[in-house]
């Protein structure tokens, strides 16, 4: 726990990945001010390159023990590791998405790149945040870049909307966050981490540091889309632009389940009784609701928003389980979900007919006979996400599962699993206008961008996953190893 | 033969060959008459294929020894592992997929939409059925128990009738619902036991044994998802819904195998794993069988439709197997295999024979047919057959299933036999007056008049079933002695937890 201070000279070789992103949205910044939107294709080329690289450094650099870095308010962990690579090629994912996407629609803008940056800079600076001061700034970090790409459609109500809702929801729960890390900092007489936690160790706390964990729980709630604090979810990721949307499903879910880990289990680990009964209430409405508000929506960018409240649900059974194969398996839960939801979303931007957008589940009718490889991919993304084997998806219920099993939480696996049945009924109707509706005029061709991420996806969802499992498994044990 | 991984071969043969007509349909653009055709030969020889590698480890399958065998283990992930392996039940059920599914293939060849689709589905279904008679390790039994599920819903809502979308979803949800607690269940028992082995489990399940209250949960859970597979009695009620809108070859497998996942999951498990739960709802399984016989078979007498009738009379049938299952005696449980294979064959035989007039007439409305025994003698012949089987007139493969499972049964509760016999007079009385309304009389509706008799690829496809079912009603000795062994050592475990 306490490892010697680092200052900030010898710390900055240790935030390599960070200092990668800080550089190329400095840079872009100054290049697409030069050249304007003209450089906004290389520029994003460039910026797929550099997530890439920065989740490549994280894992080139990752540490044998947790190493603190700028007097502590970081920390380079197993954790951080994790989280940053599965952050940093989930948004080059959908980087890559969103160029290809926004070069279609003429709507293409150098800003893009640098606010994905930012934002997933925002999540490094989460993941791995060890004060209270560090963790707004990187949660307030990541939310800017984001209302911002919200409201990218500037002219379009829909799309504006989205930007205004999210901003004035997500700014009162920022509020939140604020009030209960005061009460925290209050009753505990500190901001670091490791301070809190053996201040609480002594006896520091009472009814005041519950009310502020309690605080911090939900504005981390509204963050990851948890319910009962989803309202935002299904109007922004309806009214965003598509690949904003796939941004906002994928890598911002890793990043508030990660730092709600690090929140739990590092500075409020030994008063886990009083909040896992937030965390178990969280995940149990999260599931139920995800699946049940879910099955009359048409639109499938909404369906996707209640599908990624439920999937928010059964992670945070992993937390709710607690130490010993809860965090692993919440890791390895998010690292399998993923891949799919990536994979879903590339395949909604494909669903293009004489250049306009189609996204409800009546325009998938007839892909089974008209497209059957993409009908094939949507069919495993989707049994993938709905937790149905023999695909991935499967893996990570079955874990997370295991974990409240394990941590006599038996009703709450089996509120998930009825979940997951009322779950199913809404994919399988997207299915059922996949395969047995009769076919609709022929979509456009799919563009390179959306083949290779969908086909990887899909790949990930079985028959690749099969032989990384274990690798993916003894990596995730290995980063909850490495820290707390 | 003995170093050959005789298993993996047998499970992953038909996927391989789905794979290979993937890779064609995508090098060959755009499907043509004659490409569907060579689909359809690939798929017969793939499955004809898999069906000569069972037979080999078949060969190399030693009766006598009690183990496990054949077994096949490497480690995977999170402490599961892809272990295989079989004993005499796991491999009667394989060869009676394997046996039946070029059958299938046979009886698809009518089907002209999305012919490739179909076929891919089709093998697919095929690798994840053997997949389950053959997992010993828990995890992998559900991913293969649980993904026939995907192939099914897909194969019904395509390739159905008229309701076929509400029938495929209510099979999905239905299904899926009662797994969803057998997984909780399973990964209950892993945490408990501290393994996913098959054979371990069954090993502390003899000796250190699951504590008998957490007996009582874990067994209602296995239930939840065997209960709905086989079907039982209430919730059966997907199964007629399933049968008729499915398509031919889906009926076949679905009355045929996967019905029988669900016999199989209580030898497998219920019973050796849970011996003193089993006991406590011996009662209970015995009620609902006897019910599910009497009941169903009432309600068959008054269908319409020829597949709904053949569908509640597999769920009259399959009350007797777990009449068999849940007497815990040797009889019974030998019994109850040999009524699951007979039942394989009779009733995807009956599917098959509708199937035939239905390619013709493209109705399976009971009162639209009769006096077909003028137009198609052979099929008459045929079809009078297999519903003597139906009926267990001694000497088909009907008679010592049932007879069986009922002695089984008397010596633990002589009244619940008293009337599940009386099941056997209902069912003669079904099957008897659908073969009348169908095969007998004069012709009466002028549509009959031109319809052909049994084609060359039809024979094909009954006189194996035909030979099948003689075999197995005359000279059941083989297949009992086969699964002899099997039969006395889950009844061992079974009697040995007897309180």
């Amino acid at each position: 726990m306490n490892a010697p201070m680092i200052d900030f000279a010898a710390s900055l070789p240790h935030a390599r990945p960070e200092l990668l992103l800080v550089g190329f949205a400095l840079a872009a910044i100054l290049a697409g001010a030069w050249f304007k939107d003209k450089s906004a294709g290389l520029l994003s080329g460039l910026g797929v390159v550099v997530l890439l690289a920065a989740g490549g450094v994280a894992i080139l650099d990752r540490p044998l023990a947790p190493v603190p870095i700028f007097q502590g308010s970081l920390v380079v962990d197993g954790l951080s590791v994790f989280a940053k690579v599965l952050i940093a090629w989930s948004s080059a994912a959908t980087l890559l998405l969103g160029a290809d996407h926004f070069a279609k629609t003429n709507e293409r803008r150098f800003e893009f790149p640098v606010l994905i940056v930012l934002a997933t800079l925002g999540m490094f600076v989460m993941v791995s945040a060890r004060d209270l001061i560090s963790l707004y700034v990187g949660v307030e970090l990541q939310s800017l870049a984001a209302y911002v790409l919200a409201a990218w459609r500037r002219d379009d109500a829909h799309s504006s909307e989205a930007g205004l809702k999210y901003f004035v929801l997500s700014a009162i729960s920022s509020g939140l966050l604020l009030f209960g890390s005061s009460f925290v900092y209050g009753f505990t007489g500190s901001i670091h981490f490791d301070a809190i936690a053996s201040a609480i160790a002594q006896g520091a706390g009472g009814v005041g540091l519950i009310f502020g964990l309690v605080l911090m729980l939900c504005a981390l709630g509204f963050k990851m889309s948890a319910a009962p604090f989803h309202m935002w979810t299904p109007d922004v990721y309806e009214g965003a632009p598509t690949p904003v949307t796939a941004f906002f499903a994928a890598a911002p879910k890793v990043a508030a389940v990660a730092l709600m880990m690090r929140i739990l289990y590092e500075p409020f680990a030994s008063i886990a009784d009083q909040w896992r009964q937030v965390v178990v209430a969280l995940s149990a409405i999260s599931m139920m609701w995800g699946s049940i508000a879910a099955l009359l929506q048409t639109n499938l960018k909404r369906l996707m928003a209640y599908s990624s409240i439920g999937n928010m649900g059964f992670a945070l059974m992993g937390l709710a389980a607690g130490p010993g194969l809860g965090p692993t398996s919440s890791l390895v839960y998010l690292a399998l979900y993923l891949p799919a939801t990536i994979g879903i979303f590339a395949l909604i931007l494909a669903m293009r007919r004489e250049g306009v957008a189609h996204e409800t589940v009546a325009d998938l009718a007839g892909l089974g006979q008209k497209r059957p490889w993409m009908a094939s991919m949507f069919t495993m993304l989707l049994f993938s996400v709905a937790g149905i084997p023999p695909f991935a998806g499967f893996i990570g219920k079955l874990l997370v599962f295991r974990a409240a099993v394990d941590s006599h939480l038996i009703w709450l696996a089996v509120v998930g699993g009825i979940a997951a049945v009322i779950a199913a009924g809404y994919y399988l109707r997207m299915l059922a206008s996949i395969w047995f509706s009769p076919s609709q005029q022929t979509l456009q061709p799919a563009s390179g961008a959306i083949v290779v991420t969908a086909t990887t996806a899909a790949a990930l969802t079985f028959p690749v996953l099969v032989l990384v499992l274990g690798a993916i498994q003894q990596w995730a044990e290995w980063a909850v190893g490495r820290s707390f | 033969m003995t170093g050959w991984p005789l298993l993996s071969i047998v499970t992953f043969l038909p996927a391989a060959g789905a794979i290979l007509i993937l890779l064609s349909r995508s090098l060959s653009r755009g499907e043509s008459a004659g490409y569907d055709a060579g689909v359809r030969l690939l798929t017969l020889i793939v499955t004809a294929a898999t069906f000569f590698v069972s037979l080999l480890a078949f060969a190399a399958f030693d009766p006598n020894l009690q183990a496990f065998q054949l077994v096949e283990n490497i480690p995977w992930a999170f402490g599961a592992s892809y272990h295989l392996g079989v004993d005499s039940l796991g491999m009667t059920l394989i060869l009676l997929t394997t046996f039946l599914t070029p059958l299938c293939i046979l009886a698809s060849w009518s089907v002209s939409k999305q012919v490739a689709t179909y076929m891919v589905l089709f093998l697919l279904l095929e690798t994840l059925m053997i997949g389950v008679f053959c997992s010993m390790d828990l995890i992998l039994f559900y991913l293969f128990f649980e993904g026939g599920l995907i192939p099914m819903f897909i194969l019904i809502g395509v390739w159905g009738g008229e309701r076929r979308v509400y029938a495929a979803f209510k099979f999905f949800l239905y299904t899926l619902l009662g797994s969803i607690l057998m997984l909780v269940a399973i990964v209950a028992m892993i945490n408990i036991a501290g393994t996913s082995s098959i054979p371990d489990l069954l090993r502390y399940a003899s000796t250190t044994g699951f504590d008998p209250n957490v007996q009582i949960w874990l067994w209602l859970a296995f239930f939840a998802s065997f209960a709905v597979k086989l079907p039982m009695w209430p919730v059966h009620t997907w199964l007629p819904d399933a049968h008729v809108e499915a398509p031919t070859a889906g009926s076949v497998v679905l009355a045929a195998i996967l019905l029988k996942m669900g016999g199989y999951g209580f030898l497998r498990f219920s019973l050796p794993m849970f011996p003193s739960a089993s006991h406590f709802f011996t009662p209970m399984m015995f009620a609902l069988s006897v019910i599910a016989i009497v009941w169903a078979s009432l309600v068959a007498f008054r269908q319409l439709d020829m597949k709904k009738l053949i569908a509640y009379s597999s769920v009259a049938h399959m009350g007797f197997v777990t009449l068999g299952i849940f007497s815990g005696t040797m009889q019974g449980i030998q019994g109850a295999i040999y009524q699951m294979l007979s039942h394989g064959i009779i009733s995807g035989a009956l599917f098959l024979c509708v199937g035939v007039v239905y390619d013709r007439m493209h109705t399976r409305e009971i009162a639209f047919y009769g006096g077909l025994v003028n137009r198609m003698p052979v099929y008459a012949a045929v079809f009078m057959l297999f519903t003597m089987g139906n009926v267990g007139l001694p000497g088909t493969s009907g008679f010592p299933g049932e007879i069986l499972t009922m002695v089984g049964a008397f010596q633990i509760n002589a009244w619940f036999v008293a009337v599940a016999a009386t099941g056997v007079i209902f069912s003669a009385a079904y099957a008897l007056t659908l073969y009348r309304k169908v095969a007998l009389g004069d012709i009466v509706n002028p549509k009959l008049n031109g319809i052909a008799d049994l084609d060359a690829r039809e024979w094909v496809q009954f006189v194996p079933l035909i030979v099948a079912t003689l075999i197995m009603g005359f000279a059941p000795h083989y297949i009992l002695q086969f699964t002899d062994g099997t039969a006395h050592a889950i009844a061992a475990a079974y009697n040995g937890a007897a309180p």
